[in-house]
């Protein structure tokens, strides 16, 4: 098991599957298809995306660098928190990108029951050792435990 | 972050609870930023990015329908992204019925309240809000509080302008206070470049070729590009602005570029120079191979990758007045060479409708619909974004419609000749 500190953008404690991208993650292209029509395991659409496509992203720990794409990607992850189908938590390698953080303020601040907390900064290291299916642990304070 | 008085009292629920949580909202998305403090928008208008009645996005309306409740109107009027549905594009009854009975069932709600929020006029959605006909074009300096990326790229990068890649309902937030965060693009230090881009093609680059490059390269980075005023010239005209759009739509969608500057082109490039290149920046040089090898590790999302082209989209990000009236011209010069007066593929240019407006008023409407092409001010991606659309050959010169959908990308040489003479 292994630790990593970053900084809590929105709190919350959660234990999840590891789903993982190394490329920026592009929120329009991966969620709106699923979102739209109904795809209870919202696998993500994006074709550009060879590490996530058609993977289920709904109750994972989603790690990343960043995200990228369409301004529209904030609302689509507040759309998917306010729908309940959001991952279980966002674990960013690199600072949050505007987007996103936009994203999860939205969550945080205007949907009720739902909690996902994103944690950004948490450094080069974390994305080359976390892998698809390991069990991350959100905890206070922004650590992350990776086993 | 440091709030005046003002702000405090909002925050502190002074002029209300929903207006409280604007504000906390604002705050805390600058503090993800480590942004000081809160500035004042200066620009005249804003520009939204959901223009689109998805069903799918009730928490957006539900959430509109809150600030209009509360009423928290924007201070702003402003302009909004393209609608997403036009009769005038071909569609199949099924698509039809997809769109109009399951998919936009919000659309009349939503521009109701899109009008009571401040839309500009009836006719204020595109992408390309800054076209002249529009009339929502900043000027230098300005700070906004848009979103929809590649507006946002080309305000801050052609015009000046300062803004961040704002989310959907943040954009409107910041218009609703007055106020956007103080961090990133808005700063001269978040403005400097920190990618060197040398390009050392042989001929002109495809601009929503580049840009993907750049984009992909990149990421959210400033890049400075070298040698692209070379083939752009040193003036900011109709043609290096239609340039500079499509270029800067495939930055921002392939990568999340908010602000590129063009050496002796880009206004803070002309300003400064080379001075606005960060210590330490990286190194990136595009030849021809390079953006060979780009185009070609596009991956083929279609079926069967042979298929014939059912539909041609030509405008994402919509096109300038003087992009339909070149695409008129080279579409009747190849349809002549190639003996033909129609074009073999259905075949959609877009733009804004008040460009569309004047492009009406002009002989060169008359002739672009003689060769049987169509134009609308519909939104491709909207469009494109369905199971339906995704079984369907859809070719375009748009990288970002390549990036969000199955269309599949040409460059503008091989979709004139595509469209013009049939086959792939």
């Amino acid at each position: 098991m292994k630790q990593f500190q970053g900084r809590v953008i929105t709190p919350g404690e959660v234990t999840a599957q590891a789903v993982v991208t190394t490329q920026g993650f592009n929120t329009l292209a991966s969620l709106q298809m699923a979102l739209q029509f109904g795809d209870k395991d919202v696998k993500c659409g994006d074709q550009n995306n060879e590490e996530l496509h058609g993977k289920p992203l709904i109750n994972k720990a989603l790690c990343l660098p960043q995200t990228i794409g369409s301004t529209t990607g904030g609302l689509v992850l507040y759309c998917a928190c306010a729908m309940k189908k959001n991952p279980a938590c966002m674990l960013f390698a690199n600072h949050i990108d505007s987007l996103a953080a936009a994203g999860a303020v939205l969550s945080d601040v205007w949907v009720d029951g739902v909690t996902m907390p994103v944690i950004d900064s948490l450094g080069d290291e974390f994305l080359s050792y976390v892998k698809d299916g390991m069990t991350i642990t959100v905890k206070p304070g922004g650590i992350v435990e990776v086993g | 972050m440091i709030l005046t008085k003002e702000q405090q009292a909002i925050l502190n629920g002074e002029k209300g609870e929903t207006l409280a949580k604007v504000m906390k909202t604002l705050i805390m998305y600058g503090n993800a930023f480590e942004a000081e403090k809160l500035v004042p928008i200066t620009s005249q208008y804003n520009h939204l990015v959901t223009s689109f009645g998805l069903k799918v996005m009730s928490p957006v309306y539900d959430l509109m329908q809150q600030l209009l409740e509360a009423g928290v109107a924007s201070g702003q009027k402003f302009s909004v992204d393209p609608r997403p549905l036009d009769k005038n594009v071909p569609a199949s009854f099924l698509q039809n019925l997809v769109f109009n009975k399951f998919m936009y069932t919000k659309q009349d709600f939503y521009e109701k309240q899109l009008e009571e929020l401040g839309l500009m006029d009836k006719d204020a959605f595109s992408c390309t809000c800054y076209m002249d006909e529009v009339g929502n074009k900043p000027k230098k300096g300005e700070v906004l509080s848009w979103a929809e990326s590649s507006a946002v790229v080309y305000a801050n990068s052609v015009l000046g302008a300062r803004c961040n890649r704002n989310s959907g309902i943040i954009d409107i937030m910041g218009s609703i206070v007055g106020y956007v965060p103080y961090f990133g693009l808005l700063t001269d230090e978040g403005r400097k470049a920190t990618w060197i881009i040398k390009v050392q093609t042989s001929k002109k680059p495809e601009a929503q070729l580049l840009g993907s490059a750049i984009g992909m390269k990149v990421m959210e980075d400033v890049p400075y590009v070298i040698g692209l005023d070379k083939w752009l010239g040193n003036e900011l005209n109709d043609s290096a602005c239609s340039y500079l759009k499509d270029f800067g739509a495939a930055t921002a969608s392939n990568g999340a570029v908010g602000l590129y500057h063009i050496a002796n082109l880009t206004p803070e490039a002309v300003e400064n120079g080379e001075k606005l290149i960060a210590e330490g920046a990286q190194e990136y040089v595009i030849d021809d191979a390079e953006l060979e090898r780009v185009k070609k590790n596009y991956p083929i999302v279609w079926k069967d990758p042979d298929a014939a082209p059912k539909l041609c989209f030509i405008g994402c990000p919509h096109l300038s007045l003087s992009q339909l009236k070149d695409w008129t011209e080279r579409i009747e010069g190849s349809l002549k060479n190639s003996g033909k007066k129609k074009i073999a593929i259905p075949t959609v240019l877009t733009a804004a409708p008040k460009v569309l407006e004047k492009f009406e008023k002009t002989d060169y409407a008359s002739r672009l619909k003689a060769m049987g092409v169509i134009t609308s001010y519909i939104c491709p991606l909207m469009y494109m974004n369905n199971p339906l659309c995704k079984k369907m050959p859809v070719i375009t010169s748009s990288n970002k419609l390549r990036t969000y959908t199955s269309a599949k990308y040409y460059t503008d040489d091989e979709i004139l000749h595509a469209i013009t003479n049939g086959g792939k």
